[in-house]
């Protein structure tokens, strides 16, 4: 399918990060006008997918995280955020609501979230070598159009 | 984000606003744990009306102020929760544990 736009940024693991990432790819996401529900869906699945990179990917250290974003010309929008951490043993498991190997701090849902919120979620992990989120999300025609 | 908070005959408010997400969850968490540990209040409110955004780091600083509520052998629920956070708790079935009331 055609891509329409796309950006690409990189940032290092820096919880204060996992702010601007959301905000980024939601003024991104703004060209297709979505709803302020639509939005609110992809900012809170694009916050998941960092704080996983953040808390997870790099657990002691500082790392790379790269966040890239295509518009495709059905108006959906492809989010791919990858790290080159930790990377995840068992995928299965850590989809799995209130599982999580954070502790006390964290709920154990954020691929549930990405899941529940966005019409497609991919995870690809290699242990040792690092993960690669993609979310993908239709966002709807409005009448009058654009 | 920001939290103030207000104590009174054994009712503590607890107020937050902007984001919660978790590069915040960390402090507010220990705010809201101070707060509760001096006040040891009977029963606490969390107010989110000025939340304009929760991610699920929000669902583990609910859980665990329900959970130092419960310690203590106090109340706790949560009110004024706007769309975006209230579909975030909905999606970890948080209203099966804490009593929760929509904005609006």
């Amino acid at each position: 399918m055609k891509v329409v736009n796309y950006i690409k940024i990189e940032f290092p693991s820096k919880s204060n990060n996992e702010g601007f990432a959301r905000s980024a790819i939601a003024c991104f996401a703004s060209q297709l006008d979505p709803t302020l529900d639509e939005l609110g869906d992809i900012k809170t699945a694009v916050s998941e997918a960092v704080t996983n990179c953040i808390v997870h990917a790099y657990p002691d250290t500082l790392g790379k995280i790269s966040l890239r974003s295509k518009i495709y010309e059905d108006n959906s929008i492809e989010v791919v955020i990858k790290d080159w951490g930790a990377g995840i043993d068992n995928i299965e498991q850590a989809k799995e609501p209130m599982f999580t190997t954070g502790g006390e701090e964290r709920s154990g849902m954020g691929f549930t979230i990405m899941e529940s919120f966005m019409d497609k979620l991919r995870v690809k992990s290699v242990p040792g070598r690092g993960t690669t989120v993609t979310l993908r999300r239709k966002i709807s025609m409005r009448a009058g159009g654009r | 984000m920001t939290i103030s908070a207000s104590f009174k005959d054994g009712r503590l408010k607890l107020f937050l606003s902007g984001e919660l997400d978790h590069h915040a969850a960390k402090l507010a968490m220990e705010r809201i744990g101070r707060e509760i540990d001096v006040n040891l209040p009977r029963d606490c409110e969390m107010d989110l009306d000025g939340l304009s955004f929760m991610d699920s780091s929000g669902i583990a600083v609910i859980l665990g102020t329900y959970k130092r509520m419960n310690q203590i052998g106090g109340k706790f629920h949560v009110v004024e929760v706007k769309k975006q956070p209230m579909k975030v708790l909905n999606a970890a079935g948080v209203y099966r544990i804490v009593e929760i009331k929509e904005a609006g």
